[in-house]
């Protein structure tokens, strides 16, 4: 079994407001010097199996076409080791 | 006989039953469409309404793109079947990459629901036919994302190719790009619109009739089509 993990962010140029939220609370706190915060999805795929690059490109699929929205999120995809998974 | 009209319902959609109503209000005869159906029932044009399709979950309109129903949507509005997209159907049809953008978290963060005026700017459309160019509107607005973002370059073609179907006036509600309220694709058979006209077609209940002239004109297009 695998373990894929991908991280959906918003494209920088795109407003946060969510994010600007977060950062307005972070205030409320008492937490000085933090510059921004924005706010994405994480999502951990898990595979049954060997990770073969075919698959892996699948996921790759899944990431660009459901996961993410390419015109307004980037995604980073990576394999967490078998270990952890 | 007059036009037939389908409108999905999702799990999830809300608008459905008031998208049917106005299409019938406007003369035109009103057909139940599902998500999980491979058949259009030859409907001449198809609604997809507002709500909150698989409860807006991963982004609006992210997960109904997939549903069976819109291969057959999709493919018929790439063949110029009139397809209008409202609030979450909006949301769909920038999801399906019938038209470009997306639909972002309103700048403020709240649901906004409030009776908006609208500038019509692109009549040559399937759905604004029976507007006049700059015509002023006033009908529902409702929604959490509605906030219309696409790089410059593509906001740039759309202007530049009449595209922008309307526009926010007095207010922007959402922090859309350019006060966008909806747009519509090259050959104008799909239109996406933020707010909802199908809430504004009897007195009774809206604000105004001026939402009733989207499904009129959509008739009158399949009138001369045929």
């Amino acid at each position: 079994m695998a373990r894929v993990v991908v991280d959906v962010m918003l494209k920088p140029e795109i407003l946060d407001p969510q994010g600007q939220a977060v950062q307005g609370a972070l205030g409320r706190l008492g937490l000085t010097g933090v510059t921004a915060v924005r706010q994405g999805k994480r999502f951990e795929v898990d595979l049954d199996g060997q990770l073969t690059d075919e698959r892996l490109a699948d996921v790759h699929r899944l990431a660009e076409s459901l996961l993410s929205n390419p015109v307004i999120e980037d995604y980073v995809l990576r394999v967490e080791d078998e270990a952890t998974a | 006989m007059s036009a037939r009209v389908g409108v999905v319902t999702f799990p999830g959609s809300l608008d459905d039953r008031d998208a049917g109503r106005a299409i019938t209000l406007a003369g035109g005869e009103y057909v139940e469409l599902w998500h999980g159906d491979r058949d259009l029932k030859q409907v001449d044009a198809v609604v997809l309404p507002g709500g909150f399709s698989y409860g807006d979950y991963l982004r609006a309109g992210a997960i109904a793109r997939f549903a069976p129903v819109m291969d057959l949507v999709v493919t018929g509005a790439l063949e110029g079947l009139p397809v209008l997209g409202i609030c979450n159907g909006f949301q769909t049809l920038c999801e399906s990459h019938l038209l470009p953008g997306a639909l972002t978290r309103n700048d403020h963060l709240h649901f906004i629901c409030r009776d908006q005026r609208l500038r019509i700017e692109q009549v040559n459309t399937a759905w604004t036919s029976d507007f006049a160019t700059g015509q002023e509107i006033v009908i529902p607005l409702k929604n959490g994302e509605g906030g219309y973002v696409a790089d410059n370059r593509t906001l740039d073609e759309l202007e530049a190719e009449g595209r922008v179907v309307a526009r926010y006036v007095d207010v922007n509600p959402n922090g859309s790009r350019r006060d966008i309220a909806g747009i519509c694709n090259a050959a104008g058979n799909v239109v996406g619109l933020m707010p909802h006209p199908e809430h504004a077609v009897e007195e009774l209940t809206g604000p105004t009739t001026d939402g009733l002239a989207f499904f009129t004109a959509v008739l009158k297009t399949l009138v001369k089509a045929s």
